[in-house]
């Protein structure tokens, strides 16, 4: 039994100082993996610390909601498959942000009176955590293919919206003002289910780095408003940090699609664009189709290729065998690199953890401002279930919607080759105007089957 | 717990924002991944909270939500934590096996 504040002060001081050594230790895949140990060290420490608080009971309850959530959380962890990695963590960042808005529905029923600032805490506990919660739910569906990818939109959606939010927040300043009765807190939390289920149906799928950065923020910021709640530093603090980087991602994730935060949850983007981009094929230049023996003699004379993977990599399951490739022709002295975009796949960082497991050394990644003035020495650039962020019209086309995203400099590439399924557009709904290049060609099929058809041709060129 | 003014509780809450922004900053883009699911996992110190609650719940309404709150904060703590080690145990320099597939 600890008694004295400023013992479980100290103690809880330990477990921030551990998160911010953990966070810190991430700055180099070298020692990441050990700063995680230390912040799972100070996670238990508080964990230990909080246990033996003056006045804890409940101990049955405790012992075993701890173990139903520990093995579920175990299971969850192994078993998930590194391209199901965006909605393990919209389900995390639901399940915290629920146990945010939970701890405040209690403390509401419990406090006889609260003052003002209690209240408000509580308020955005419940608010943000509730938002939090269900928005993460619809992004764990929509990841899970459980619902359309494409945004789900309504007229007057954005003013329903609005008006949701606006009703919510009436009730919490209800709630601060001193209407101390049950419901009010129900509604709130219903309201806010409600929003967080209607702000994340209208966001496509290629917007979801977006949208989980930004959930990621809001289940920090509700933990920390628990924090307030509780009266406990080590939750204001830790909230923040999670605050601040999901905040900083969203931020670098619009940057990296040249868009707005408030264009992503409020443009419905996604949604099949029509026009300019179609009308140009009728030019005269035409797609070329390739084969698989073809490329596989310009891979094996090639001095230097950069492989450009993106979600139809993932999807294909075909990062194995992309490895297996490139192992193949650097045993022929051929320089392979990878490119990656940072809105490659479906969250923050996504394609080097796919290529990371694949066994692909994290020296081989390149980042996307280092790797762009290699492409113009490039002999071959191999793209491989990538599309948006290879467009050109991004640089050159103002009318085109993704105009001044940043993109890798393909193009650039002595000569490229795109594998991909069909000649459908991307996630965006924009065609793509490298597929017309003069030194572009095309092999279609299924990106694993197209590698695998690459391998036992280059072992026999 | 001790209650501190809530001023100070604000001071804490800013600088820890400057804090996070500082050093979240200086995580390169090839770790986003895990940086994301590391902050999954300190977000479960919403557990805290939860054992806070269920600990000193006295009638039932408040043993239920407690409870619920702990399954969720221990399974995103639990989760959070082995799902990170397990990514950052990906990140190899260079893979072992390599030389032995290439004759």
């Amino acid at each position: 039994m600890i008694s004295d504040p400023d013992v479980v002060g100290l103690l809880y001081l330990v477990t921030i100082t551990c998160f911010v050594i953990a966070l810190k230790f991430l700055s180099s895949p070298k020692h990441a993996r050990k700063g995680n140990w230390v912040g799972g060290a100070g996670m238990l420490v508080a964990i230990g610390t909080t246990l033996l608080l003056e006045g804890i009971g409940n101990w049955p309850l405790i012992v075993i909601g701890g173990l139903i959530g520990a093995v579920v959380g175990v299971v969850g962890a192994r078993n998930v498959r590194m391209t199901a990695m965006p909605q393990m963590v919209a389900i995390f960042n639901g399940v915290g942000g629920g146990a945010a808005a939970l701890v405040a529905l209690a403390e509401w029923h419990t406090e006889t009176g609260p003052a003002w600032d209690s209240t408000t805490s509580i308020v955005l506990s419940a608010l943000i955590g509730s938002i939090s919660f269900a928005g993460s739910i619809i992004a764990f569906a929509k990841l899970q293919e459980l619902l359309s990818g494409r945004p789900i939109v309504f007229p007057g959606q954005n003013v329903v919206n609005i008006l949701v939010l606006l009703a919510a927040t009436g009730l919490g300043i209800a709630a601060i003002a001193g209407v101390h009765e049950q419901w009010v807190l129900w509604a709130l939390v219903a309201l806010a289910l409600l929003f967080g289920v209607m702000f994340v149906l209208p966001i496509g799928g290629a917007d979801m780095p977006v949208v989980i950065s930004l959930l990621n923020a809001f289940t920090g910021i509700a933990a920390s408003a628990t924090g307030f709640v509780l009266d406990s530093t080590v939750l204001i603090v830790s909230g923040m940090l999670v605050g601040a980087a999901g905040t900083l991602l969203t931020l670098l994730m619009a940057k990296a699609m040249n868009r707005s935060i408030a264009n992503v949850l409020f443009g419905a983007f996604g949604q099949v664009q029509t026009g300019a981009g179609a009308a140009r094929a009728d030019d005269g230049r035409t797609v070329r189709a390739t084969t698989a023996d073809d490329v596989a003699v310009q891979l094996s004379f090639a001095r230097k290729v950069i492989v450009v993977p993106g979600y139809g990599m993932a999807v294909a399951q075909a990062q194995h065998d992309v490895r297996q490739l490139a192992d193949i022709l650097e045993g022929r002295g051929v320089d392979v690199r990878y490119a990656i975009h940072p809105v490659a796949g479906r969250m923050p960082g996504h394609m080097n953890v796919l290529l990371a497991e694949a066994n692909v050394p994290y020296t081989q990644l390149s980042e996307m401002d280092e790797i762009n003035p290699e492409f113009a020495q490039t002999d071959v650039a191999l793209v491989i279930g990538a599309n948006d962020v290879t467009n050109p019209a991004a640089r050159s086309d103002p009318g085109s919607p993704i105009y001044g995203m940043p993109i890798l400099d393909v193009d650039k590439a002595a000569s490229i080759i795109v594998l991909k399924r069909s000649m459908n557009p991307g996630f965006a709904g924009i065609d793509n105007e490298l597929y017309l290049d003069p030194k572009t060609t095309m092999l279609f099929g299924d990106a694993k089957e197209s590698i695998l058809k690459l391998i036992s041709a280059v072992k026999s060129t | 717990m001790t209650s501190l003014p809530l001023v100070i509780e604000l001071t804490i809450l800013v600088l820890a924002a400057f804090l996070g922004f500082e050093v979240i900053s200086k995580v390169p883009t090839m770790l986003h991944t895990p940086l994301m699911s590391g902050a999954n996992f300190i977000h479960g110190i919403v557990i805290v909270g939860a054992i806070i609650v269920l600990g000193n719940a006295e009638d039932t309404f408040t043993q239920i939500v407690g409870f619920v709150a702990m399954v969720l904060a221990t399974a995103n703590v639990v989760g959070g934590w082995f799902v990170t080690d397990r990514m950052l145990g990906m990140f190899k320099r260079r893979p072992e096996p390599k030389k032995d597939e290439s004759p």
